[in-house]
């Protein structure tokens, strides 16, 4: 995070503003990916006159990055409807998308809207893996010639691949194709849990040798010192733990907004604060219970994690905790990765 | 003294957070922070309203500051803002109305 952002931030969490929120439109989908998270596809949906009152809330309370999410999110034919009135309210707006939907109309109208940027998930460079992770044959295809279109129309494209065991030697080759593509590249080490704690996608994830690969790529994100707990940890083994630090952003700068409205700390995190078709936003922000016994978690308040060695060299999820059972516990998920990482076994590891 | 019209630019995205504005140019994913005097201009640039009512009315009186002085600053600021495409600056009240 830069010095500015990092600023900012500090400033939105001293004054209580959901800087950043992860909007999902839909959770409709004509993919069926391997690993996705999410357990239910038909539910309750707001109408657009609901999303265009919730982002008039949400720019009221200072928010400012909206990322669009699904489903798939061409999949509401109110799409552009709701990114335009999001716009025209100013928000830096990011889409999510499998782009398989897109076409050359829909990146032009991107480009005009000026959103900050499309993220674009590709799981392999190689055709017949991605299209066996979506399920769907000629996805790979559909994928990479959308983010031509967008490139081509000058929107910015990030291709996100999220390791998986079936792909997990081959992500610099992903990589490259992005770089091929002109979009930038950003990997997801981690299949987490689907929302209902079902750990049965949890098989999908890396091996411990590939985990550790990624973790020491200094061209990735997903390096120790981009562990939330870690603030310095090229000093880790010098630096106290930080007892009154966040464990992450969610629910105190950033929070998650279903389709039906449910209001969650994070995506990961599906600990309900309320919903907006009952209450509106900006109470629920300020209000909830829920939200409030998530903000007053400190890490020295982790009765595990807070005297785990690795606690600096440890990228410690509340919403993964949480979806294992406990979200002041360690997440057995995390630990593996510290293993990885480490060649050691965090405690929780070893009973 | 020609009139001088400004626009936020339609790419920008930024929000107003207790006394300094926020704004994030899309096309270099730039983020940068207004102060408290340039986030009254920022808000006031709809592009119709000329930039010595702006100076006049949202500067001069709420900081006490003289017009001459405080306009060149405006003037300057901006003219480097533009340079970023970050406003739209035109001597004549600009129609596309920014965000």
């Amino acid at each position: 995070m830069s010095g500015l952002m990092e600023r900012v931030t500090q400033k939105a969490l001293a004054l209580g503003v959901p800087l950043s929120v992860h909007l999902d439109l839909t959770w409709r989908c004509h993919l069926s990916c391997i690993h996705c998270y999410l357990t239910e596809r038909n539910g309750r949906e707001l109408t657009t006159a609901q999303l265009v009152r919730l982002l008039e809330e949400l720019a009221e309370c200072g928010t400012l990055f909206l990322l669009v999410s699904g489903g798939e999110v061409f999949l509401r034919p109110d799409f552009f409807e709701i990114v335009e009135a999001a716009r025209e309210l100013a928000f830096s707006v990011r889409v999510k998308t499998s782009g398989t939907l897109l076409d050359d109309e829909a990146a032009r109208r991107l480009a005009r809207l000026h959103v900050a940027g499309v993220d674009v998930s590709l799981y392999s460079h190689r055709p017949e893996v991605h299209d066996a992770v979506t399920r769907l044959e000629g996805s790979f295809a559909r994928t990479v010639e959308a983010v031509r279109r967008l490139v081509a129309h000058g929107v910015k494209v990030r291709v996100v691949q999220v390791l998986m065991r079936m792909a997990e030697g081959e992500y610099s080759r992903v990589r490259e194709l992005a770089a091929e593509l002109g979009a930038e590249y950003s990997l997801d080490p981690t299949v987490t849990p689907r929302l209902d704690g079902s750990r049965s996608v949890v098989r999908l994830n890396a091996s411990h040798a590939a985990w550790r690969k990624v973790f020491e790529d200094p061209e990735l994100d997903a390096r120790p010192e981009h562990c939330p707990l870690s603030p310095e940890p090229q000093e880790a083994a010098q630096t106290a733990p930080e007892w009154d630090s966040l464990p992450c952003s969610a629910g105190h700068t950033s929070c998650y907004i279903s389709p039906s409205g449910d209001v969650y700390p994070c995506v990961q995190l599906p600990l309900a604060l309320g919903n907006v078709t009952e209450r509106p936003f900006r109470e629920i922000w300020a209000d909830s219970p829920a939200a409030r016994r998530v903000r007053s978690i400190r890490v020295a308040d982790l009765p595990i994690c807070r005297s785990c060695e690795f606690l600096n060299q440890c990228s410690r999820c509340p919403g993964l905790a949480y979806l294992e059972g406990d979200l002041t516990g360690p997440s057995r998920l995390n630990c593996e990765q510290v293993f990885a990482r480490t060649g050691r076994r965090p405690a929780p590891l070893a009973e | 003294m020609s009139e001088l019209y400004v626009a936020r630019h339609p790419a920008a995205a930024w929000r107003r957070l207790e006394d300094e504005v926020i704004v994030m140019a899309a096309q270099e994913s730039w983020l940068f922070t207004l102060n408290e005097v340039a986030a009254e201009i920022w808000e006031a640039a709809d592009g119709r309203t000329p930039l010595a009512s702006i100076v006049r009315d949202r500067i001069c009186e709420k900081f006490e500051v003289d017009f001459e002085q405080a306009y060149r600053d405006a003037e300057e600021l901006l003219r480097a803002l533009a340079e970023r495409g970050i406003v739209l600056l035109s001597e004549t009240p600009l129609e596309a109305g920014a965000p």
